[in-house]
C-alpha cells in the first residue's frame, strides 16, 4: 500500500491527510516534533490569556485519528534522503515514504540581533514558545515588563496576551506607523491610538539594537538604535515576522528559496515530493499574492488541493479573491480583495471612520473604470460570501456602496453604519468630480 | 502550562492577576448580605424581620454592582474572557466545588426538608429563613412566605444583579443586551410579581410564560380546577396555556428558533445566562456528551407525555361533568396526534433524521400507542399499568427536583450552566425538534474565515462543538442551540451569525470552503450531493 508521510501536522497537513483519506485508502502518517495532537495555532494566545486550556485548541478529539486510521509519529525529521525515499529522525530513527508532502510551516524570524538567543527572549510561534512566556512572564512580579520587537499580527497578540495579566509592555515598531506596510493610513493610525488606550507603551520608528543579559544569561533590558536608550525588561517577544521553517532541507536536493520552491501543482523538482502551506513557494507569485503565504487559510486550501492530486485528479492551486482576517485587541479587521497600504497608480480610496475611533472602512476602486477592488473593514463584520461574487462579478463601486447592507455581518441589532457610509462617499465623490 | 491549570485546586491564589481592592470589598459586602441569610437559615431571629430581608438584598446587589462595575467599566469594551480557566470558581477549582457542594445542598433542603430553613408545618408560624421573608410575601399578596417564595425571592434577585453584570460584561453587544433585559422583564413581572398579585387577588397562581411540558403539573388536577374554578379569566388562562403549546411556541420557534424562549424568555434559561454565565465553559464539547444527550433529553420527553397522557386519562375519568372528551375519545385524540405527527415529520423531514432517531422514534411511538389501547380497553383507571398519581410522583422527585433543581442548578460549577436545557428539560427537546426540523434559524458561518481556534466550542453552554461546523463552512442547525449567541461574540474572526432566513439552503455542507478554487469547490462539494 502506498505510503504518505506528512511532515507537520499544522492545518496543512492535517487538511491534506484528511482529505486523502475521505478519497482512498492509502496509509498515512503525520509527523510532528511539536505536539503529539493537532493543534490551532492561532489559538495559542487564547491558552496564556485563560480563555482556553490546551486542550480546547484542538480541532479533532484524541479517537479521531486511529478512527480515520492516519498515524501520529511524534519525531523530529532531521534528514530527507530522496534517494532511498526515507526520513531520518534526530534520534536515529527511519521511516520509508512513498509520497511526501512536507508542511513543516514556519518559524520566527531573528535578524542576528546580539542577545537573540539569550534566555527570556523568545518568538510566539511554537508551543513550546507559550511554555517559555508561561515560565518568564507567568504574572507581573516575575516579569516587571516586557519588550516586543515587531509589530505585526503576532506582535499586537503578544502584547494583549501580556497585558491580560497586567504586565507592562513596551512595543517597539521600525514603522512609523503600526502595520502600515499593509494597512492604508487612517487604519493604521486608528490602530495606533487603539494600541496606547490598552495601556500599551507603543514606540514608533523604533529599532532594537541589542538585547542585554544579567549575571546569569537571562535578559535584563534592549538598547534602541539610535539614541542608545535601555529599557528595563524580564522577557522580550521577538515578533518580526516568520519565514518557512525548511533548514534540515539543506542539501536533500529538494528545490529551494526562501522556502521550498513548488509548481502550481505543489509538486516540488523530485517527483512524489510535495510541499505545502507556509513552508511552500511558488515559483511565480500568483496573481498579487506572495509566493510565500503565511496565512491559516492557504494552508488549509493547499491541503485540499494537494490532496486531489495524490488521489488521483491533478488539479492547480488556484486560490480565489484574497481575503484575511485578524483581531487588534478588541478591533476586528477583515479584507476582501485589495486594499494597498500605498495605492497603486490605478487605485483610488475612499475612507470612512467612525466618531469613535473602532471602527472604519478603506475601499479600493479602479481610477478609471469604477470597479470595485478590494475592501478593509475594522469593527464592522462584513460577508466573505458577498464581496467574493462582487469581485467576482467586477462590481462598480457605486453598486458596492449601495447595497453594502447585504453584505452586513454584525449580530443581530447592531447599529448600522451603510446609510451614513454612503453618504459620506457621495460627498466625496462630488469634492472630488 | 498545562501544569498551571491544576493550581486551582490550591488554596493559595494562583492566578496570574488576582482580584482588585475594590472587588474584594464588593465581595465582603455581597457576602455580608448572604451571612444575614445564612445566620436566618440557623434560626437566628432578627429583632426587625423588614430591615434585616432588606439590608440583605441590598447588599447582595450592591456588592454585584460594585464588582461588575469594576470588572468591566475601568476596561475598554470587548470580549471579557481574561483569566476564566485560572480562575478557581470558574474551572472547577476548590471554590468552584465548593459553590456546587453548597448549591447542590441547599437545593435538597428546599426541595426535601424545608423545615430546617424555618418552614412553618401544620399550620405553625414560619421560622428562620422564611419567617424573614414574610413582611415581603405579606407586602405583595397578604399571605406568610413558603420555601418557593423564599426561593422565587433568591432566584429573581440572582437573575437581576447578574443580569447587570452580563449587560456591562457585553455592553459592546445589543444582541446580548437586549435578550437579558428581556429576561430580566420576564423573571420579574411574569415569574415573581404577577402570580404574587394573581393570588392576592384569589386567582390561581400562575406564570404565563411557564409552559406545559416545562411547567409539568399544568395539566394536574388541582392546576385545571384552580382554572376551570376561576371563571373567565381561569379558563381564558388554561386557553392560553393550551394555545402556547399548539400555536403560539411552535409559530415563534418557526420564526426565531427555540431562543425565542430558551434565552430570552424562560426562567432556567434567565438563570442559566446571568448567574450561571461564569460556568457556561465547563459543559463538555465531547462527541460522548453529545450522545448522552440526545438519549437523556428524549427520554425526560417521553416520561413527561407518558405522565400527562395518564393524569388527564384520570381526570377525565374523576371529572366526566368537566370534560369534553369521553376517555376513549381522549385515548383516541392521543394516538392519532402523536401517529400523524410522527408521519408527517417522516413524509416530508425524513432526510433531517438520522436512523436512529427515527428507530428510537418509532419504537417509543409503538410502545406508548400499544399500551394506551391495551389498557384503555382491558377497562381499569390505568393507563400505563400503574397509577397515574404514582407518575406523577415518581416525575415531579426524579425530574421536577432532582434533575431541574438539585443537578440542574446545582452543578452549573461542575457540569456547566446549562446542565438542565440540555439533558433533561423536555420542553427544550420539542423547542429544538421543531428547530432543526421546521425553523428559519440557523448559526451562518463566514466562508473561509475560521482559523479553527475554539473560542466557539469553548464557549457554547450548551456544549455544541461549534468549530466543527465553523471550519467546514456549515451553518449550525442543532437542536440544542439555544441561540444565546455567545459564540458569535467570542469569535475573534467574525465568522458566526445568528439569522433568520430563508428555509432553502439552511442546512449545507461542505469539503472545500469558499477562497479555494471555484472548479475544485464545485466538483467536490457537488460530488456528494
Amino acid at each position: 500500500m502506498e505510503h504518505i508521510v506528512i511532515i507537520g501536522n499544522g492545518i496543512s497537513g492535517v487538511t491534506a491527510a484528511r482529505h486523502i483519506r475521505k478519497m482512498s485508502d492509502k496509509r498515512i502518517t503525520i509527523i510532528s516534533a511539536e505536539t503529539e495532537y493537532f493543534f490551532s495555532r492561532t489559538a495559542l494566545m487564547y491558552i496564556y490569556m485563560g480563555h482556553m486550556k490546551f486542550e480546547h485548541t484542538q480541532p479533532y478529539e484524541n479517537w479521531f485519528w486511529d478512527k480515520n486510521r492516519i498515524e501520529l509519529k511524534k519525531g523530529l525529521v532531521s534528514k530527507v534522503d530522496i534517494k532511498s525515499k526515507s526520513l531520518h529522525f534526530s534520534d536515529g530513527e527511519k521511516m520509508n515514504y512513498d509520497t511526501l508532502i512536507i508542511a513543516i510551516g514556519s518559524k520566527p524570524n531573528k535578524f542576528g540581533w546580539p542577545g537573540q538567543d539569550l534566555d527570556g527572549v523568545m518568538g510566539m510561534y511554537h508551543k513550546q514558545d507559550l511554555e517559555n512566556l508561561e515560565k518568564y512572564a507567568p504574572n507581573n512580579k516575575t516579569c516587571k515588563r516586557a519588550v516586543i520587537v515587531g509589530g505585526g499580527l503576532i506582535g499586537i497578540e503578544l502584547a494583549e496576551m501580556l497585558r491580560s495579566r497586567d504586565i507592562p509592555v513596551t512595543f517597539l515598531v521600525r514603522e512609523s506607523s503600526f502595520w502600515n506596510g499593509v494597512l492604508p493610513e487612517g487604519e493604521s493610525q486608528m490602530i495606533n491610538r487603539h494600541i496606547k488606550n490598552h495601556h500599551i507603551d507603543l514606540r514608533l520608528s523604533s529599532n532594537l539594537q541589542e538585547i542585554i543579559a544579567d549575571d546569569n544569561g537571562k535578559v535584563k533590558g534592549v538598547i534602541l538604535q539610535g539614541t542608545g536608550d535601555i529599557i528595563d525588561c524580564d522577557v522580550v517577544g521577538l515578533t518580526a515576522g516568520v519565514s518557512p521553517n525548511i533548514d534540515f532541507l539543506k542539501d536533500s536536493g529538494i528545490d529551494l528559496g526562501r522556502g521550498v520552491k513548488v509548481n502550481r501543482f505543489l509538486e516540488t523538482n523530485v517527483p512524489k515530493i510535495y510541499a505545502i502551506g507556509d513552508c511552500a513557494e511558488q515559483h511565480e507569485a500568483i496573481g498579487l499574492r506572495r509566493p510565500v503565504e503565511a496565512v491559516w487559510y492557504t494552508g488549509r486550501m493547499m491541503g485540499e488541493t494537494v490532496a486531489q492530486t495524490i488521489c488521483g485528479k491533478k488539479i492547480e492551486y488556484k486560490p480565489g479573491h484574497w481575503f484575511n482576517s485578524a483581531k487588534f485587541l478588541d478591533i476586528e479587521y477583515q479584507t476582501y480583495g485589495w486594499v494597498f497600504a500605498k495605492p497603486k497608480d490605478y487605485e483610488t480610496q475612499f475612507h470612512w471612520k467612525h466618531e469613535d475611533d473602532t471602527k472604519c472602512i478603506t475601499v479600493s476602486y479602479h481610477k478609471e473604470t469604477g470597479e470595485f477592488l478590494g475592501i478593509n473593514t475594522f469593527g464592522i463584520r462584513m460577508r466573505h460570501e458577498v464581496f467574493d461574487q462582487w469581485l467576482t462579478d467586477k462590481k462598480d463601486i457605486h453598486y458596492v456602496m449601495k447595497n453594502l447592507s447585504q453584505a452586513n455581518f454584525d449580530p443581530e441589532f447592531y447599529k448600522k453604519h451603510e446609510s451614513t457610509i454612503l453618504t459620506s462617499f457621495q460627498k466625496s465623490q462630488l469634492q472630488t468630480a | 502550562m498545562s501544569t498551571k491549570l491544576d493550581h486551582s485546586m490550591s488554596l493559595a491564589s494562583p492566578e496570574p492577576k488576582g482580584l482588585s481592592t475594590k472587588q474584594k470589598i464588593s465581595v465582603a459586602i455581597g457576602l455580608s448580605g448572604l451571612l444575614i441569610l445564612l445566620l436566618a437559615a440557623f434560626n437566628i431571629d432578627f429583632p426587625n424581620r423588614p430591615l434585616f430581608l432588606a439590608l440583605s438584598l441590598i447588599l447582595i446587589t450592591i456588592g454585584t454592582i460594585i464588582f461588575a462595575n469594576d470588572a468591566y467599566l475601568t476596561k475598554l469594551e470587548g470580549i471579557k474572557n481574561d483569566g476564566v480557566w485560572f480562575k478557581s470558581i470558574s474551572s472547577r477549582g476548590l471554590l468552584g466545588w465548593m459553590t456546587g457542594i453548597l448549591l447542590t445542598g441547599f437545593y435538597i433542603i428546599l426541595y426535601f426538608y424545608p423545615q430546617y430553613i424555618g418552614q412553618g408545618v401544620d399550620g405553625k408560624e414560619n421560622t428562620g429563613l422564611i419567617a424573614l421573608f414574610d413582611p415581603l410575601s405579606y407586602l405583595l399578596k397578604g399571605q406568610p412566605a413558603s420555601q418557593w417564595f423564599v426561593y422565587g425571592t433568591l432566584y429573581t434577585v440572582a437573575i437581576l444583579v447578574f443580569g447587570y453584570k452580563f449587560i456591562l460584561k457585553y455592553r459592546h453587544n445589543r444582541y446580548q443586551q437586549l435578550r437579558t433585559v428581556s429576561v430580566m422583564f420576564f423573571q420579574l413581572g411574569f415569574a415573581f410579581l404577577i402570580p404574587e398579585f394573581m393570588q392576592a387577588l384569589n386567582y390561581p397562581y400562575y406564570d404565563f410564560k411557564n409552559m406545559w411540558p416545562l411547567n409539568y403539573y399544568f395539566f394536574y388536577d388541582w392546576n385545571i380546577n384552580g382554572f376551570l374554578n376561576s371563571g373567565t379569566l381561569g379558563f381564558a388562562m388554561l386557553l392560553f396555556g393550551i394555545l402556547s403549546i399548539f400555536v403560539i411556541s411552535p409559530f415563534l420557534t418557526y420564526k426565531y428558533g427555540k431562543r425565542w424562549y430558551c434565552s430570552w424568555v424562560c426562567g432556567c434559561g434567565g438563570l442559566a445566562e446571568t448567574a450561571g454565565d461564569s460556568f457556561r465553559q465547563l459543559s463538555s464539547k465531547k462527541l460522548s456528551a453529545w450522545k448522552f444527550e440526545r438519549w437523556s433529553i428524549h427520554t425526560v420527553l417521553v416520561f413527561a407525555v407518558v405522565m400527562t397522557i395518564a393524569v388527564l386519562y384520570s381526570y377525565i375519568g374523576k371529572n366526566p361533568d368537566r370534560s369534553i372528551f369521553t376517555r376513549s375519545q381522549f385515548i383516541w385524540a392521543v394516538v392519532s396526534f402523536l401517529s400523524l405527527l410522527f408521519i408527517a415529520i417522516l413524509i416530508y423531514r425524513r432526510k433531517r433524521l438520522d436512523k436512529d432517531a427515527k428507530f428510537a422514534g418509532g419504537a417509543v411511538l409503538l410502545t406508548i400507542v400499544g399500551v394506551l389501547l391495551l389498557n384503555h380497553f382491558s377497562e381499569g383507571n390505568k393507563i400505563f399499568f400503574i397509577e397515574s398519581y404514582k407518575l406523577q410522583k415518581a416525575y415531579g422527585f426524579a425530574i421536577g427536583s432532582i434533575f431541574s433543581g438539585v443537578i440542574g442548578t446545582g452543578f452549573y460549577p461542575i457540569l456547566g450552566n446549562r446542565v438542565w436545557c440540555r439533558f433533561g428539560c423536555p420542553m427544550a427537546a420539542i423547542l429544538g425538534a421543531q428547530q432543526r426540523l421546521f425553523s428559519k434559524f440557523r448559526i451562518t458561518t463566514n466562508g473561509g474565515q475560521c482559523i479553527s481556534c475554539g473560542n466557539c466550542s469553548t464557549y457554547c453552554e450548551m456544549g455544541i462543538d461549534v468549530r466543527s461546523y465553523a471550519q467546514k463552512g456549515e451553518n449550525i442547525v442543532r437542536s440544542s442551540c439555544v441561540g444565546c449567541g455567545i459564540c458569535a461574540a467570542v469569535c475573534p474572526r467574525g465568522v458566526l451569525k445568528l439569522e433568520n432566513d430563508k428555509l432553502e439552503g439552511r442546512i449545507n455542507s461542505n469539503e472545500i470552503l469558499l477562497g479555494n478554487d471555484v472548479d475544485l469547490m464545485d466538483y467536490v462539494n457537488n460530488q456528494k450531493n
